[in-house]
């Protein structure tokens, strides 16, 4: 097994999808329709810790700046909403397009710089998209803004409901992993990971680095722009904290902790920490603590997240 | 006269206040092993950074094939058939062997902007990439990760990654570094194979390898060309002895 | 033009930026020395606002207070460095990321269930709480000149430090070239620890001489942390000066920008837009130097490394 190869995992992954599918109708049975909203919330957070790993784990781009992305993905679909555009089939499109765009301005901009400085640029961008959304008052300034409901599909299907909301963010949220999954095996993915692990070999070899980095980026913000454009629909709020730079360090955390550059690590991640955040909060109020004490466990124990335990221990180590 | 394949015409470099190459014109034909050598610090890495496109010169051209490439980025000096391979082992650690030649091989043969089919199914880019493998006598070790190997059969790579572009021309930044006498002669043989498909550049301590392999020599002192031509030649140079060579040349019969 | 809310600023910016400064001298230190990225290091800042809060309710106090936090957060700062930080020098940045992230949850939260949500109480002394007439017109508070007068102390006091003793070359050994310094023989481990500890001494000179301006409770250390890369970006990593530069300018940018912008702005663009644009405008602006700096020169203004 090669470390160019990145199985979708069909063995654990269709019974996986199987399970999800059918959870929303066991929490209903159970009239426990709180963790079906739950499950949601982790499947959004799935996708867009997986879009950071598509540019930190594949492209060995570490930005500090993905929740600009987000964000802007969130914000679309809301100003859309105030001036009256309702329909999903317009807003969702034109939120991806409004990522893809920021992240091509943003991403040519900063991938002339490397290493640490990148970091910093990419936060530096972010931070400036904030404080747009936050000054614009018209759209909700500090408050955030509020949408009159959920984006409208049509053809019967009503995004109101929880359950049927549930299911259109697996099936989109399945879907895009499988297309990431294609990604990185596919020719695309092949040279991004050889320009992450030795630039100026693939350089030399052949490939333009700038290029594929950039359209690396671009990808990862669309992808992030589409998680946004879920997260606003459930919450009915584009918030500014979906911008704020300690939403990037989050989104950061469940990248690293579920494990860089593995498939599943953005997914995974995302539902470690929110489930950690959940199970915690139920016990006590002070589970920020409880969460900070796995995470510093998680660095001490499985220093390269915790899907680099699982090949560990296939590889007989 | 046949033209050159590569054309250096009065090429510089200055490091603030030194000049590591300095006015150098020089002109490899097609077919040949070009041997470059030089003392330590003659500035012979430097130049092959200016030919490779890594860095660019202050002063002078670089044309290849007829084509003025001075301004021209690495990645398209390598499609245009420009390549080479680095003094200090530089593959893909943590991949396979078979995966790195591939790679390069992938990156030859069109664009890689493909989002969707997977590359393991392309079975002319992995059929290549074995043929290789084999060419540079590492085809039992393709399912090896590249990190694993001996030091000899890493440079054994390194030429290999270079090779899988399809150069015309190859540059050869000290491929024999820290090799041992067997390892050594591996790597000249497979020099001596490479040629008959594609122009060498070849940049060498190893002077009995320079002797065996090239059909010209030129000499670099302090970023300037003191003698070129034919091995003989360029071993009886009273300039050359005294500069570099010393009592160093192999005799004859070597 | 009103020459006196513009002075009146001016010194608001110094005075801000100067304090910015006390937080990035050890941020940047601790970057350029040890390579380490330390999100907790806005923790330090809160956690000497809180203890400066605490001693002063027992001792009424304010110099007690301020050097008591100092010791305290020195000490915390050490205490950390020894146990945890100390394993993080030698890993990549992303696990820095991690684990310091990590930090911030646990330590905030711990100050939550030692001193509640609530914010504290942090007042300036009682003969300092009055305006001071600087000259015939320009009145500013006597506690923002102590700032200001305390900030230049301790500026003077790390040149003299680091260009002067020691110590001082043995610190800018370790930024300029991290493994010479290595091999020098120099005792690593401690010079570490005080490097650390003093940026964590400043962090909490910084938290209680604003935390009468500013509101002493969880999560300040995060709204500063921000600032003070940016100021070390661009005054350059590993560099005492770099931050000192780049502290006052971030200082004044930021304090003058929030000011002049709107005002200016609303000379030209109707009043809605302004009022709209001129804060936002005032944000970006340092992000926008931040990030013109990292294009154009991304080792800084003053960097460290040769």
């Amino acid at each position: 097994m090669t470390a160019l190869h990145h199985s979708l995992l069909p063995r654990v992954a269709l019974p996986a999808l199987a399970l999800l599918a059918a959870f929303p109708l066991v929490m209903q049975a159970i009239d426990q329709p709180f963790y079906i909203v739950l499950a949601t919330r982790i499947l959004i957070f799935a996708l867009a810790a997986s879009s950071l790993n598509l540019l930190i784990g594949f492209g060995g781009m570490v930005s500090f700046g993905h929740a600009a992305f987000f964000g802007t993905g969130a914000y679309t679909v809301g100003i859309l909403m105030v001036h009256g555009v309702e329909s999903a089939w317009i807003a969702w499109p034109a939120a991806v397009l409004m990522s893809a765009l920021a992240a091509l301005l943003i991403g040519a901009i900063s991938l002339h710089t490397r290493g640490v400085y990148f970091i910093m640029i990419t936060l530096a961008f972010a931070q400036m998209i904030y404080y747009v959304f936050v000054s614009l008052k018209a759209y909700g300034g500090d408050d955030g803004l509020t949408l009159a409901g959920r984006s409208q599909i049509g053809f019967g299907v009503d995004l109101a409901s929880d359950v049927v909301f549930y299911y259109v963010v697996l099936a989109i949220v399945a879907t895009l992993l499988v297309l990431l999954g294609r990604l990185v095996n596919a020719r695309f993915g092949r040279a991004l990971q050889a320009i992450r692990e030795n630039e100026t070999r693939a350089q030399a070899i052949g490939f333009p680095a700038y290029r594929y980095k950039l359209a690396c980026f671009v990808l990862g913000g669309a992808m992030a722009g589409l998680a946004g454009v879920l997260i606003v629909n459930q919450n009915e709020l584009a918030s500014p904290n979906l911008l704020h730079w300690m939403q990037s360090g989050m989104l950061m955390i469940m990248v690293i902790l579920g494990g860089v550059g593995f498939l599943y690590g953005g997914a995974l991640g995302a539902l470690v920490l929110l489930l950690l955040e959940e199970t915690l909060s139920e016990y006590t109020i002070h589970w920020q603590l409880g969460v900070g004490l796995v995470l510093l466990a998680v660095v001490l124990f499985a220093p390269n997240g915790l899907l680099s335990l699982a090949r560990r221990r296939t590889a007989g180590g | 006269m046949v033209e050159p394949l590569l054309a250096l015409r009065g090429l510089t470099k200055r490091f603030g206040g030194l000049t590591a190459t300095d006015g150098v014109t020089l002109d490899i034909a097609p077919g040949e092993i070009h041997a470059l050598i030089g003392p330590n610090g003659a500035g012979k890495t430097t130049l092959i950074h200016q030919i490779s496109g890594a860095l660019p010169p202050d002063d002078g051209s670089v044309t290849f094939g007829g084509r003025e490439i001075t301004q021209l980025a690495m990645h398209e000096r390598v499609a245009a058939g420009l390549v080479r391979s680095f003094q200090v082992t530089n593959i893909f650690q943590r991949f396979s062997v078979l995966d790195n030649v591939a790679l390069a091989v992938q990156a030859g043969s069109g664009s890689s902007m493909a989002f969707w089919r997977p590359a393991a199914r392309e079975a002319k880019l992995f059929r290549e990439a074995h043929a290789l493998l084999a060419r540079i006598g590492l085809a039992d070790k393709a399912a090896s990760t590249a990190a694993t190997l001996a030091h000899g059969e890493q440079r054994q790579l390194e030429v290999g990654l270079a090779l899988a572009t399809r150069p015309t021309l190859l540059l050869l930044d000290e491929p024999l570094a820290g090799m041992g006498p067997e390892e050594s002669e591996r790597m000249v043989q497979l020099i001596a194979g490479l040629a008959r498909t594609c122009t060498i550049l070849l940049v060498e301590h190893d002077m009995q390898a320079v002797f065996r392999l090239a059909t010209r020599i030129s000499v670099l002192v302090s970023g300037r060309i003191i003698a070129s031509g034919a091995p003989d030649d360029v071993r009886r140079d009273n300039e050359v002895r005294r500069a570099y060579l010393g009592d160093e040349v192999p005799s004859a019969a070597a | 033009m009103d020459w006196i809310l513009l002075l009146e600023q001016t010194l608001n910016g110094l005075q801000f930026g100067l304090m910015l400064f006390l937080l990035a001298a050890g941020l940047t230190l601790v970057f350029g020395i040890m390579d380490m990225i330390n999100l907790a290091h806005g923790s330090l800042y809160m956690v000497g606002a809180y203890l400066a809060a605490t001693l002063l309710a027992y001792t009424g106090s304010f110099t007690v207070a301020v050097l008591g936090a100092l010791a305290g957060t020195a000490l915390f700062g050490a205490l950390l460095e020894v146990s945890l930080l100390r394993t993080l020098y030698q890993r990549d940045h992303l696990t820095q990321v991690l684990a310091t992230f990590a930090l911030i949850l646990i330590i905030n939260e711990g100050t939550r269930i030692i001193w509640g949500s609530q914010a504290l109480l942090l007042n300036a002394p009682d003969a300092l709480s009055g305006p001071v007439e600087l000259f015939p017109g320009l009145t500013y508070p006597a506690y923002r000149l102590l700032i200001i007068g305390v900030g230049l102390a301790v500026a003077v006091a790390l040149y003299l430090l680091v260009a002067h003793t020691r110590v001082g070359m043995l610190v800018r050994a370790g930024a300029s070239n991290r493994e010479m310094a290595l091999t020098m023989g120099v005792n690593v481990k401690r010079l570490f620890t005080a490097v650390f500890a003093t940026g964590a001494a400043l962090s909490a000179l910084a938290g209680a001489m604003l935390g009468p301006l500013l509101a002493v409770q969880v999560g300040m250390g995060e709204s500063i942390l921000i600032l003070a890369f940016v100021v070390i970006v661009i005054g350059g990593i590993g560099s005492i000066r770099g931050a000192l530069v780049g502290a006052l300018l971030v200082g004044f940018v930021d304090t003058l920008g929030r000011t002049l912008l709107p005002m200016s702005l609303r000379s030209v663009l109707p009043p809605m837009v302004a009022s709209n644009l001129g804060p936002a405008l005032a944000s970006i602006l340092i992000y926008v130097l931040m990030a013109a700096v990292l294009f154009w020169r991304p080792q800084g203004l003053f960097p460290a490394r040769g």
